[in-house]
Order: C-alpha cells, then sequence, then structure tokens
C-alpha cells in the first residue's frame, strides 16, 4: 500500500469541501419547494426528532429552509465570483502590458473602488440595479475585483522583466508561446485561488446586505433573509433560528476557504514531494 | 564569422556613472577571448549588450558584417548568465528548460555530466551547480555561433570547474563557436582562452 503523503491528504480535503458544497447545493435545489410548505400545525418546534433545526412562526422546517438559502448564496458567490476573476484577470493584464496611461488609470479605478468600504458600494450598486438576484450578483461582481486584479497586474509586471523570459526571447520563442508556457503557469495559479478565496467574501457580502434589506427578497429563504427575520424571535427564545444557519453559513465559508488554500498549496511547485 | 562591438558606451540612467565609454572588441568564431576586469567595471553589461539583452547608448553590435539587432528570432550570441536560477522557469521542469533550447544533441547533455534522473525535476529541486550545467546545455543549441560566459564557474567546485571549461573548450573549437569568458580569475582565463582584455585599462 503507498503511504499517505501530504499531498493526497490536501487533495482528499480539497475534494471532500468541493463535494460537500455541491451536495448542498443540489440538495437545495431540490428542496426548493418544500423550503415555502407553512404548517401551522407544526409551529416553533425546538430542534430535534423530525426537524433537526427546528421549524419558524409559521410551521417552515429549518433545515431545509437552511440548505435552500445555501445553495442560493453559493450559486450567488460562484457566479459572482467568477465575474469579478474575469474582470480582475482582465484589467490586471491590461494594467500590465499596455502602457503607461492605461496602468494608471487602471490603478485609479483600483484605488477609487478600494477606497470605499465594500458594504457601502455594494449597497448603492445593488440597489441601483434593483435590488435582487441581478442587483447582488452585479454589486458583488464590481466591488471583489480589485484585490486580485492587483496581484496579476504585479505578477505580470515582475514576469515580463524576469530574465528567464528574457532568455527565451534570446533563444527564439514566440511571444504566444511566452505566454503560454512562461507566463500562464504562473498566472493560472494566482488566478484560480483568487476566484476561489473570492467566494466566500461574495457568501458573506451577499448575506449582509440581504440582511440589511438591499439582496434578495424577502419571500426568497436566503441566508441573509432567514438571519433578519430571526433577530425578532431571538428574545422569545427561540435561539434555533439564527443559530443553526448562521453555523451553516460560517461552515460554508470556510469549507471555500479550506478548498482554496488546498489548491494553492497543490498548484505550489515546492509542495511537489511532500 | 565575427562579433564585432563598435564603439560601445553605456551608463545606466542619467547622472550615473560611465561604465562602458567608446569600448571596441572583435572576436572571430575560433577564438576563446578572456574579459577581465574588478568589480563594477562592466563585464556583465558588456555581455548583455553584445548579446543584444542591453542596448548601447552609442555604438552598435555587429555579427558577420549586419547589427546583431537585426537578428530576428533565434539570437546567434547567446549568454550564459552567472546565477542560473534567475534564468530557469521555477515552474518548468528542467526537462522543459532543455527543450527551450534549439535541438540540443544529446552528446551535449552527456559531455556536461547531466544525469536522466534530473530531467524530471524542478529548479529548486537541483543544486545551482546542476542547474548551471542545464543553462550551458541550453545556450549550445543548433544555430549557436557565439558564447558568452559569464561567471559560469563561481559556484562550482575546482573538479566541477574544469570538467565544464574543459567539456567547452572541446565543444567550442568543435562547433567553430566563438567563446567570450569573463571571470575574476587570471589563472582560469588564461587557461581557457587565446587572448585576454582588459576592461579596466584604457
Amino acid at each position: 500500500m503507498r503511504r499517505i503523503n501530504g499531498r493526497m491528504m490536501t487533495a482528499a480535503l480539497l475534494g471532500a469541501a468541493v463535494l460537500f458544497l455541491f451536495v448542498i447545493t443540489v440538495a437545495g435545489h431540490m428542496y426548493a419547494e418544500e423550503a415555502l410548505v407553512t404548517d401551522f400545525s407544526r409551529k416553533d418546534l425546538s430542534p430535534g426528532g423530525a426537524y433537526i433545526f427546528g421549524t419558524d412562526w409559521l410551521g417552515r422546517d429549518m433545515f431545509i429552509r437552511t440548505l435552500t438559502g445555501l445553495s442560493m448564496s453559493i450559486q450567488i458567490g460562484i457566479l459572482a465570483a467568477c465575474v469579478s476573476s474575469v474582470l480582475a484577470l482582465i484589467l490586471g493584464v491590461l494594467a500590465a502590458t499596455m502602457g503607461k496611461t492605461a496602468d494608471a488609470l487602471i490603478t485609479w479605478v483600483i484605488d477609487l473602488v478600494m477606497g470605499i468600504p465594500h458594504i457601502l458600494l455594494l449597497i448603492l450598486i445593488s440597489y441601483a440595479f434593483g435590488k435582487g438576484f441581478k442587483g447582488v450578483v452585479v454589486g458583488v461582481a464590481l466591488t471583489h475585483w480589485t484585490s486580485l486584479a492587483r496581484v496579476i497586474r504585479g505578477e505580470v509586471l515582475q514576469l515580463k522583466e524576469a530574465l528567464y523570459i528574457r532568455a527565451a526571447q534570446k533563444l527564439g520563442m514566440s511571444q504566444l508561446k511566452i505566454a503560454w508556457k512562461h507566463m500562464l503557469p504562473h498566472l493560472f495559479p494566482q488566478f484560480l485561488v483568487g476566484l476561489i478565496l473570492t467566494f466566500p467574501h461574495a457568501i458573506l457580502h451577499e448575506a449582509s446586505i440581504t440582511f440589511l434589506g438591499f439582496g434578495l427578497p424577502p419571500e426568497q429563504p436566503a441566508i441573509g433573509i432567514i438571519l433578519s427575520e430571526s433577530m425578532k424571535y431571538l428574545a422569545m427564545g427561540r435561539w434555533w433560528l439564527a443559530l443553526f444557519p448562521g453555523l451553516l453559513l460560517v461552515f460554508t465559508v470556510v469549507l471555500f476557504d479550506v478548498a482554496g488554500e488546498s489548491l494553492r498549496k497543490l498548484l505550489d511547485p515546492g509542495s511537489t514531494h511532500k | 564569422m565575427v562579433l564585432e562591438a563598435k564603439n560601445i558606451s553605456f551608463r545606466y540612467g542619467k547622472g550615473s556613472r560611465q561604465i562602458l565609454d567608446d569600448f571596441s572588441l572583435a572576436i572571430e568564431n575560433h577564438e576563446r577571448v578572456g574579459i577581465a576586469a574588478p568589480s563594477g567595471f562592466g563585464k556583465t553589461t558588456f555581455c548583455k549588450i553584445l548579446s543584444g539583452y542591453e542596448k548601447p547608448d552609442q555604438g552598435e553590435v555587429y555579427l558577420d558584417g549586419q547589427p546583431l539587432s537585426s537578428y530576428k528570432g533565434y539570437c546567434p550570441v547567446q549568454m550564459i548568465w552567472q546565477h542560473p536560477e534567475q534564468v530557469v522557469n521555477p515552474r518548468l521542469r528542467m526537462r522543459e528548460v532543455l527543450k527551450e533550447g534549439d535541438g540540443i544533441e544529446p552528446c551535449i547533455i552527456q559531455g556536461l555530466g547531466i544525469e536522466e534522473d534530473w530531467l524530471n525535476r524542478f529548479p529548486a529541486e537541483i543544486s545551482g551547480g546542476e542547474m548551471q550545467r542545464f543553462c550551458i546545455a541550453r545556450a549550445l543549441g543548433k544555430r549557436t555561433k557565439f558564447i558568452l560566459a559569464d561567471e559560469i564557474s563561481t559556484m562550482l567546485d575546482l573538479i566541477t570547474q574544469s570538467q565544464i571549461w574543459n567539456f567547452l573548450i572541446e565543444e567550442t573549437k568543435r562547433r567553430q563557436i566563438g567563446l567570450l569568458a569573463v571571470s575574476h580569475s587570471m589563472p582560469l582565463l588564461e587557461n581557457v582562452c587565446t587572448r585576454i582584455c582588459r576592461l579596466d585599462e584604457k
């Protein structure tokens, strides 16, 4: 039997995290209808037995509502993170390759977006786009690209001056081949890890603006909605309404973080023999 | 074939020290020329200019009567750097690094003592001396006409130094490649080169 090494452990961790997130997403989708079912014969049940997360004041199953909410959050997170990472990639590469004026302009936009508090800008954009799903995705996408764009700009600038790239030019390698063989292997891990580490941010921000009432509509079983509604009932001793959805939200965010970190470790050439 | 540097002047940025001032040198492809000077006299800078990495402020480098900058694609003048770890992509395996060269013959790989086992490793997993052999091999592609060796053996033990220099002398003789060797060590240059030129004597 082969000895289990560090890389295999990391890969297993990554696989488990991805699988778990996938299961939550699919399960949330399948129970989307049931999450809206109200039944006053079972209202305000505390956790246990048939309803492991309890039920709320309308007799809705909190477990299913939480799953559906998380599934919604993950989908928004993936969409928004993808859009914002691609935006970061394009703008980062443009800043590094298109000359001084383009660089100055893009750096200025990055500073501008970074200078405004995230949540404020998010609320403004989301509100301007009419709230709801579209507003949240556009808002999150437009606020989360800055740090990754900076990383990519820096990486490309550094690569352009790297001696091994200049040596490759002298060895007669074409620009396209240099970009493919020499630059991409450096940019891709940065990009992928940046993309995955944007998910947790996107999910948390989605939940927070929904909580504040600028995100998803109130009929949607989203984590932000669940948490803000449960605020009214916390004082009446119904702790389960906020505790389990909150815990699961944190758990999901941690899972994405674990997945991103594992991937970073696996892609690092320094770790090939661990 | 002759590699000529004509009236080269160079300094790094305005206001900084003049490193090369109206310097000229011609190397034939059967010659091995040694360049000696203390630190900071522009030995590496001269190599960079000769191989087209840096543009001189004045003067021009000619290969066979044509400006070196007019050669597109593979550059017939290849420089071997002092620090091999800077000229090798840390994310490529050594096998890929060798492939970057222009059809490296197996006899070169053997002659430099590169072992089969090293080819699958990443640059971080071999020593500086081992990496330098790959850089030397990579520079000795089919279309190479001149080799500029900038302090290539400083990090090696004496036995390896002599092994590598003997190989380079044989190879350049065999293929009529011109060699420019840069070193602090006069005894080394005296043994390797057919003539020696000092950068610090005007």
